[in-house]
């Protein structure tokens, strides 16, 4: 081909994928340098305690034990900083990178065994004596919000946080609504579960002083820093290597203990360690997310035009606010709004610390709550008031013209928490949904029971906000051959950075792109850099390898306007030539030319879309089938239609496993009761055959040069209110409504049965 | 995680299989397939110090359809069962239940006397064998015995297995031409562990009177059960959707129903009634040739 400037917008095959399922894959796992030594993690059984005794020297004293490290072995136990959205309140519930005094979860490190075998460092993990006074565990929100029993003792609270969205009256607008309904709901506990656990590999040379940790993935420059200040070090002297990456979801690479344990441990024993979680480990150790208590009430007119929603929000954080702690309680209140025009909002979030694992960020945080409460009470209301659920949505979603729109303020926050919606046309993008879905037909089935089944379909609208992370850095080096490396700071999670940044790279250089090579998230590579999350890498990323290109051809055409003795403006640089009239000169005669640039941005992305279910529900053991699932959704511009269509389809049967499968269960006492992936269920390729997605270029954002807005999670944010709709249709004549998640089929027939008693006894149809 | 190191051994005879038995004692595990096995020393529930591999005894792999039943040789994989063109017809109940078990990498390795060693109470087989009065056939130092299936599961994870014998085989009773028979599982995802599982066939006398009904479940207490009451209740009357109904819904009634973090033990009674009664109805439309 002559002219490679195509790229952009059309289905490329993954570039990384030949290597991968060659496997030539190299992941932390195979990592293995000379004098290895293995760590193994012991954790707190215990959900909250006070530590009497860790005897290590049974331990010690095992064949092959290098060492075991434990707060006394470190001195002063460094504290975990916040990355994003920290506030002063939330400082005193940092974690310690290990336990020393307290326990707070099950699953906090109290002890790091090094040996020479993964086996031994396990055997010895076993030999420690832990001894531990119990506390009263802090199981659930409602009993840390008691504050009898406080997790840390040097505060009055365990209330971390609150956070207050505020948009027009709502008091006034409730006062004189014409039709009003209040409700509960829950979203429980889960989390995300990468295909590859965490590790890590820290690589100390005592000669050099120098630290090499190989495993970054989501945020590799700030961790650098922070285990660099922890570790003493010049951040010069560490440097955080991302190898291949089975998925992050939001959850995977942040800052954890384990990110300061594995370099000290490293440093400590003067050698190569290497740590790989196991999956018990990862359920009770990475972060958990979502579990969240809503009682909100919505306000409309009788013709259905929403006019507030106010009320509160509990959060169940877990023992410690750890990097991104805040973020997620921000989002739920800010997001329960979605796409949808309501111009009085209240809502107050609570944020309590309990004894379980602490949360953070998974893939749609915040908002896949947000949608679910939201759209839940969209659908009770459009029935309450006789009006068809697609017609309620289409008449409330915010009109274009109206667009940008601020979200819901942050009372007494500055302007980083606040957000606006940029741009788009929300019902055109769900009438489009609603047709490829075929709703004028399937609402005949609505309520239908069918061969023992009940059908039900439903209809949700999300946005999903992208781009966040300050800035992006590239950097691109001629090199000799005059191929074009391309360095630029996102880290790759499994989600095609590398053939969707590669894309944008030979188009903007109108080069091939077998000419490109893509190196990405090494704190080797570029000055600065963010990572990838908040739907960020290919708008960010993309963005700054668009500034970086713009500098790379001005330099080569000042370049080429010295050698060919013209201006440079008639100069033009394309296929890997610097061309002069009927001259030209390879890009290889200017090998060595380098420019670095940093793309720049406040303002985030939205793009939205809708999503619609058909399920049928079996009665007779609550079992619900996805019989039908149609996105469509705008995501401003299209860098590669394949690799965002298996974002859409991942990211809605991650909801579906959200919605129906996936619960981290705690019993009273704090004690993790999903310790295997045969207890915490994912979704497999058998469950949800039925999936579809249509994505759209629809509205370029106004806010990058790309004009392309993030698009990684928005089909997982709809997925619980649309199912949890879906089913209330189904079940309709029953008068079910779904409140909690998840969706598990006792819990469906709970629902059912408890409907059947109080249809048999309207006196005791109080609860609703 | 990693078991620590252990001694792996691989007898060539039955003979030699049990005196190692013998000889290690508590140390030692036979292993058979380990799809649940290696699982659990992987995460350190259960620990030996020896594992006797059953792999390379011979006859222990050999499926054989006689006049006297279906004999199940304890090395035989759940994919033999799934291959074997014979089962669906003398033992139609079996080739049923084995696509229920587990996913396809662990049907190919999987064993029946694995199965039956570690007495899962969700597990098919085990219930399949009860329900079916097979017998257990065992080698030990003292010889051979064999022990009605019902006899030998004891509690969740125990049998009545000593810890130096061997399972060689299981027995199914011949099955009758004109038989009824249903099978229903139900399980969160296909392949988990069953929530619940009905078993049922029965035979039908000359004026379409159900005779010799049997009703196994699963997956519901501490061992595979028959559900007497309902057996009872079908016994004697003609097929038909009220009269298997009843049967479910008294079968159930004073079962002791485990209740885990899945279920309750509301729903699982429930539930169990359910799959019995589907499977009643199934087997009124499934008659084996």
């Amino acid at each position: 081909m002559t002219r490679s400037n195509a790229y952009i917008g059309s289905p490329l095959d993954r570039i990384e994928d030949l290597r991968l399922l060659a496997g030539a894959g190299t992941f932390v796992g195979d990592l293995k340098p000379d004098n290895l030594l293995y760590a193994v993690i012991l954790r707190s059984p215990i959900s909250h305690g006070r530590i009497r005794k860790i005897g290590t020297a049974a331990a010690r004293s095992l064949q092959g034990v290098a060492a075991v490290i434990t707060a006394a072995e470190i001195g002063e136990v460094p504290i975990i900083p916040v990355r994003q959205h920290g506030k002063p309140e939330g400082e005193p519930y940092r974690q310690p990178v290990i336990a020393g005094e307290k326990v707070r979860y099950v699953g906090e490190p109290v002890a790091v065994v090094i040996a020479s075998e993964q086996c031994i460092a396990e055997d010895a993990a076993e030999l420690i004596e832990l001894e531990i006074d119990e506390l009263p565990a802090v199981a659930t929100h409602e009993i840390a919000a008691r504050d009898q029993t406080l997790l840390f003792e040097n505060t009055v609270t365990n209330l971390a946080t609150t956070f207050y969205a505020r948009m027009g009256d709502a008091d006034m607008a409730f006062a004189t609504a014409e039709y009003k309904r209040k409700e509960k709901f829950s979203v429980h506990r889960h989390t995300a579960s990468p295909m590859e656990t965490r590790g890590l590999l820290a690589e100390w040379n005592p000669e050099l002083q120098r630290m090499v940790v190989s495993g970054a993935t989501k945020v590799p420059f700030f961790n650098r820093n922070v285990v660099a200040e922890m570790l003493r070090l010049q951040p010069s002297q560490v440097d955080l290597i991302e190898v291949d990456v089975g998925g992050g979801f939001g959850a995977r690479g942040e800052f954890y203990p384990e990110d300061f344990l594995i370099p000290f441990a490293a440093r400590y024993v003067g050698g190569n360690v290497r740590w790989v979680e196991d999956r018990r480990e990862h359920l009770m150790a990475m972060n958990h997310a979502r579990e969240m208590y809503a009682d909100l009430e919505i306000a409309c007119r009788k013709d259905g035009t929403l006019v507030g929603v106010r009320g509160r929000i509990d959060i169940d954080l877990g023992a410690y606010v750890r990097t991104n702690g805040f973020t997620t309680p921000r989002n739920v209140v800010q997001f329960v709004s979605g796409p949808y025009l309501i111009p009085n909002i209240a809502i107050d979030a609570f944020s309590y610390l309990t004894s379980k694992t602490p949360t953070g960020t998974y893939r749609g945080p915040g908002r896949y709550e947000a949608s679910f409460f939201c759209e839940r009470l969209l659908d009770m209301a459009a029935n309450d008031l006789g009006i068809d659920p697609a017609e309620f949505r289409l008449k409330n979603l915010i009109p274009e013209d109206q667009l940008p729109r601020p979200l819901a303020t942050m009372a007494g926050l500055d302007r980083t928490w606040q957000t606006e919606l940029d741009n788009g046309a929300y019902g055109v993008v769900m009438e489009r949904c609603l047709k490829e879905f075929g709703w004028e037909e399937k609402k005949k089935l609505q309520g239908q029971l069918i061969d023992g089944r009940y059908h039900g379909i439903a209809v949700g609208n999300f946005v999903e906000g992208g781009a966040g992370g300050r800035f992006e850095n590239a950097r691109m080096t001629i090199e000799k051959g005059g191929t074009v490396t391309v360095a630029v700071g996102s880290t790759a999670l499994g989600q095609g950075l590398q053939t969707i940044l590669s894309q944008i790279a030979a188009d903007a250089l109108s080069m091939p792109i077998e000419r490109i090579r893509l190196l990405h998230g090494s704190t080797t590579l570029v000055t600065q850099g963010f990572g990838s999350f908040h739907s960020r890498s290919t708008v960010m990323g993309g963005s700054a390898i668009l500034l970086a290109a713009e500098a790379l051809v001005a330099l080569l055409r000042d370049k080429g306007a010295s050698h060919f003795g013209c201006e440079p403006d008639q100069v033009s640089v394309s296929d890997g030539y610097v061309y002069y009239g009927t001259k030209s000169m390879e890009f290889s005669a200017f090998a060595g030319s380098e420019v670095e640039r940093q793309f720049e941005n406040r303002k985030l992305t939205y793009s939205y879309g809708s999503h619609t279910a058909h399920v049928a529900v079996d009665p007779g053991t609550g079992h619900v089938e996805l019989l039908d699932y149609m996105t469509v959704d705008d995501v401003g511009r299209i860098i590669n239609p394949a690799t965002l269509h298996g974002q859409i389809l991942g990211a809605i049967v991650q909801g579906l496993g959200s919605t129906f499968l996936e619960h981290l269960q705690y019993d009273e006492n704090g004690q993790l009761l999903t310790g295997s992936l045969a207890d915490y269920l994912l979704p497999t390729a058998t469950d949800f055959p039925n999936i579809r997605g249509i994505s759209l270029g629809l509205r370029p954002c106004p806010n990058n040069p790309l004009g392309a807005k993030g698009a990684g999670e928005g089909g997982l944010i709809a997925v619980g209110g649309v199912i949890g709709n879906a089913i209330a249709a189904a079940l309709r004549s029953m008068s079910v409504e779904p409140r909690d998640l998840p969706l598990s089929p006792p819990q469906i027939w709970r629902l059912i049965q408890q409907a059947k008693a109080s249809n048999h006894n309207p006196k005791m149809n109080e609860q609703s | 995680m990693k078991f620590p190191p252990l001694r792996y051994l691989t007898p060539q005879s039955l003979d030699e299989a049990i005196a190692l038995l013998e000889q290690h004692g508590a140390d030692a595990k036979l292993l058979s397939g380990g799809q649940s096995l290696m699982p659990m020393l992987a995460f350190r529930l259960a620990s030996c110090s020896i594992l006797i591999d059953l792999k390379f005894v011979p006859g222990l792999d050999r499926i054989t359809v006689t006049d006297r039943g279906v004999e199940l040789g304890s090395r035989v994989r759940w994919r033999d069962i799934e291959h074997d063109v014979r089962l669906p017809t003398v033992q139609p109940l079996l080739s049923m239940a084995v696509k229920h078990i587990a996913h396809y990498a662990i049907r190919n390795r999987g064993t029946v006397g694995g199965s039956l060693a570690h007495g899962d109470p969700a597990s098919e087989l085990p219930a399949l064998a009860v329900a079916c009065g097979a017998t257990i056939a065992i080698a030990g130092p003292n010889g051979r015995r064999s022990l009605p299936a019902e006899e030998f599961f004891l509690f969740p994870l125990i049998t009545a297995l000593e810890p130096n014998e061997v399972i060689v085989s299981l027995h199914f009773p011949p099955w009758p031409k004109a038989r009824s028979f249903g099978f229903q599982e139900f399980s969160r995802r296909r392949g988990d562990f069953a929530m619940a599982g009905a078993i049922v066939f029965f035979d039908q006398d000359k004026d379409q009177n159900i005779c010799s009904p049997h009703i196994g479940a699963f997956g519901i207490a501490d061992t595979p059960l028959r559900l007497g009451e309902a057996e009872k209740f079908l016994l004697g009357n003609r097929a038909g959707s009220r009269i298997f109904e009843e049967a479910a819904a008294h079968g159930v009634r004073n079962v002791d129903v485990r209740a885990d973090i899945h279920a309750d033990s509301d729903y699982r009674r429930a539930l169990l009634a359910t799959l019995v009664n589907r499977a009643l109805v199934e087997a009124a439309q499934r008659t084996s040739p």
